[in-house]
């Protein structure tokens, strides 16, 4: 697949195993992602795609090859990079103790934001995402759904360039979802990057403009959604996922 | 500078909302030092102010006997009730359980006849030694039959000791005036004057008790004075309870991995919580040290008296509390959940408190536990703390305590670090 344009993820040649484990997660992976786009990753329940975001973000080191975002090499405790993209994962990421506006004010410091923009980004992302009537309230007392979109408020608060977005919508009510993935396309228009995995896929349909299945540590497949379709002669990306990736059960330890 | 602020605030929003660890931290240790405090000074007050209740079954009939009695009276520890007719052990028991005494001492029947017997023996060898013959010397007395002492097992070994020590001397009093009289009464033919008598056995000899401090000062230590300094110390080893288990649930919580990605070292979080739990045991130590000072009185307790060298007592104060901090921590970051860390956080401080002579002196220890008190940081803490509240000390005095203590406290952050690394933590 030909990625035109500057590159915000750029994957090439990655090899990855998990210490101790004699299997390779990853072998000469290439990954490319244009800046703008968004990227849907597909994949089975143990086919790598959360190991993949943590390689991307940071969290795991590659063995071999290399990542780069937006031009600068992914490394642990990379500040410049970590500066660049922002990380919603697929758990809740924040203090249960705390309120939102006091989770924002902490990992708002945290991005490197000062306490002026902190409040503004605060008072704007609460209001985006419905939470101003509970922004002084313990978290921990929130619905599932009110949590998601403090989750995804924390991860947004610095403006990021990229956005990792692990399963956000997992165990949400269908409003919930619809304003996370309305207020997702609204990022993306305005320049954000987002990288997107989710089992949810007639939702990655109206949100990822291009998608790449994963499996057993491969892509499998990787194109627009639209030219993957018609390639593989299916009307969803449901029916193609099962397609190509099987009917059987997989187990994810 | 921001960042470190920021996280600051954080900790101490989270810590003020666990109540349950609030609780632990202040509420637990000043009960602790209340009823220990109130116990030591029960104790303190049985052996010195209180008399110990004690059952004599006096089964002789001669003087000996009754001059036990009052020699033991005189002495001023117990106090004496008496039980007639020859009593078995059981009866003995019986009368203990009913009088509420915590000993019982049974005079054998022919302890007068045997005491003069001895008496007689011992002041004809005398005479003999000074080269006079006396009738006495003709008489070999056998050993006097001993007197049996039942005590309540609840007596701590000490306390039997004492008691025991007691009895001897007025039995040595009584053995010593039939010696003397007999004496005389060889020699002079006739009975020892009885104001000769009580000035030859009479303790005229005064002993002054002076505690040696190093400031000059004579207050005497109390069960205060020993017992705040040292729980003081257990309380804030005891915010692993809180601390260690708020670096595990931080590291098993999903915010961690958040914080993995942002552009800012865990270091700093570990740098926040080090001056937020600081903070925590200054104030531990400030309202146990109020309370010692103002409350004590109002339980009948006496009241706390800080040293002179207050900055000393700080410098103390904040050495120590690091060291119970970068414990906490250290333990936080190697164990994978909070019963771990709360299991070990918890049976390690005793242990330490333990080693550390904070409920055995280490003085009163031997071999391998004598030597491994210099390992426990509260064994240091302790000392230190002591030298300044019982021996006056000041900060010159406590800099050979605060070293060691400020070494263990590096150790215990290099192997946090350590932990950090291998763990991938940082």
């Amino acid at each position: 697949m030909a990625v035109t344009g500057p590159l915000a993820i750029d994957v090439e040649d990655m090899g990855f195993r998990y210490p101790g484990n004699p299997e390779v997660s990853f072998s000469k992976l290439n990954l490319k992602v244009a800046k703008g786009e968004r990227f849907g990753l597909f994949g089975p329940n143990g086919a790598g795609k959360t190991t993949l975001i943590s390689l991307m973000t940071g969290l795991l080191t590659a063995d071999e090859g290399h990542i780069k975002l937006l031009g600068q090499d992914v490394g642990k405790q990379n500040n410049a990079v970590n500066k660049l993209f922002g990380f919603v994962p697929q758990d809740f990421s924040f203090y249960q103790e705390l309120s939102p506006v006091e989770n924002l004010q902490f990992f708002g410091a945290w991005s490197g934001l000062d306490k002026k923009t902190i409040k503004t980004r605060t008072d704007e992302l609460l209001g985006i995402l419905g939470l101003n009537d509970v922004r002084n309230k313990q978290v921990g007392k929130f619905s599932g759904g009110m949590k998601r979109r403090v989750n995804l408020a924390i991860g947004v608060i610095h403006k990021p360039s990229i956005l990792f977005l692990d399963e956000p919508t997992v165990g949400v009510d269908v409003q919930t979802r619809l304003a996370i993935i309305d207020y997702l396309k609204e990022l993306n228009k305005n320049g954000t990057t987002l990288i997107y995995t989710s089992h949810q896929l007639s939702e990655a349909e109206g949100l990822c403009e291009k998608v790449a299945l994963i499996d057993d540590g491969k892509i499998i497949a990787q194109d627009s959604l639209g030219k993957l379709l018609k390639d593989h002669k299916q009307d969803s990306l449901e029916q193609m996922f099962l397609d190509l990736t099987g009917k059987d059960l997989r187990n994810d330890v | 500078m921001f960042k470190l602020k920021s996280t600051i605030i954080k900790d101490l929003r989270i810590l003020l909302r666990d109540k349950v660890g609030i609780s632990l931290m202040f509420v637990m240790p000043i009960i602790l030092v209340v009823v220990v405090t109130s116990i030591q000074n029960s104790t303190f007050q049985l052996v010195n102010k209180n008399r110990l209740p004690i059952i004599i079954n006096n089964n002789d009939t001669g003087q000996a006997s009754k001059q036990l009695i009052a020699a033991i009276n005189k002495i001023g520890m117990f106090k004496v009730s008496q039980v007639s007719g020859d009593q078995s052990e059981k009866q003995m028991t019986d009368a203990m359980h009913q009088k509420d005494a915590t000993l019982g001492v049974i005079i054998p029947a022919n302890f007068s006849v045997k005491v003069s017997a001895k008496s007689k023996s011992i002041a004809g060898k005398a005479l003999k030694s000074f080269g006079l013959e006396g009738d006495s010397v003709k008489h070999e007395a056998g050993d006097i039959d001993p007197l049996t002492v039942y005590y309540n097992p609840i007596l701590q070994e000490s306390i039997r000791m004492s008691v025991q020590g007691a009895i001897r001397s007025a039995l040595q009093l009584v053995e010593s005036r039939e010696t003397l009289r007999s004496l005389y009464f060889s020699i002079n033919e006739k009975q020892l004057p009885a104001s000769l008598e009580n000035e030859m056995l009479n303790n005229k000899t005064a002993i002054n008790e002076i505690p040696v401090s190093k400031d000059g000062t004579r207050t005497t230590p109390n069960a205060t004075q020993h017992n705040v300094p040292a729980w003081t110390i257990f309380a804030m080893f005891f915010i692993i309870m809180s601390l260690g288990g708020s670096v595990v649930r931080e590291k098993v919580s999903g915010s961690f991995i958040r914080l993995k990605t942002l552009p800012t070292n865990y270091m700093v979080g570990l740098l926040s919580k080090q001056i937020v739990y600081l903070l925590v045991t200054m104030l531990q130590a400030a309202v146990i040290f109020s309370i010692g000072i103002w409350l004590f009185p109002f339980f009948g307790l006496p009241a706390l008296n800080l040293p002179a060298d207050i900055l000393a007592l700080v410098i103390v104060t904040v050495v120590c509390g690091w060291c119970a901090v970068s414990y906490a921590i250290c333990v936080g970051v190697f164990a994978d959940t909070q019963e771990q860390a709360n299991g070990f956080g918890a049976v390690s401080i005793v242990i330490l408190a333990c080693v550390g002579g904070l409920m055995v002196p280490s003085f009163a220890m031997q071999g391998f536990f004598k030597s491994a008190a210099d390992i426990s940081p509260m064994h240091w803490c302790l000392q230190a703390y002591y030298t300044l509240f019982l021996e006056g000390g000041k900060l010159k005095d406590v800099v050979n305590n605060i070293i060691p203590l400020f070494i263990i406290t590096l150790v215990f952050q290099f192997v946090t670090f350590i932990g950090l690394k291998r763990k991938n933590l940082i």
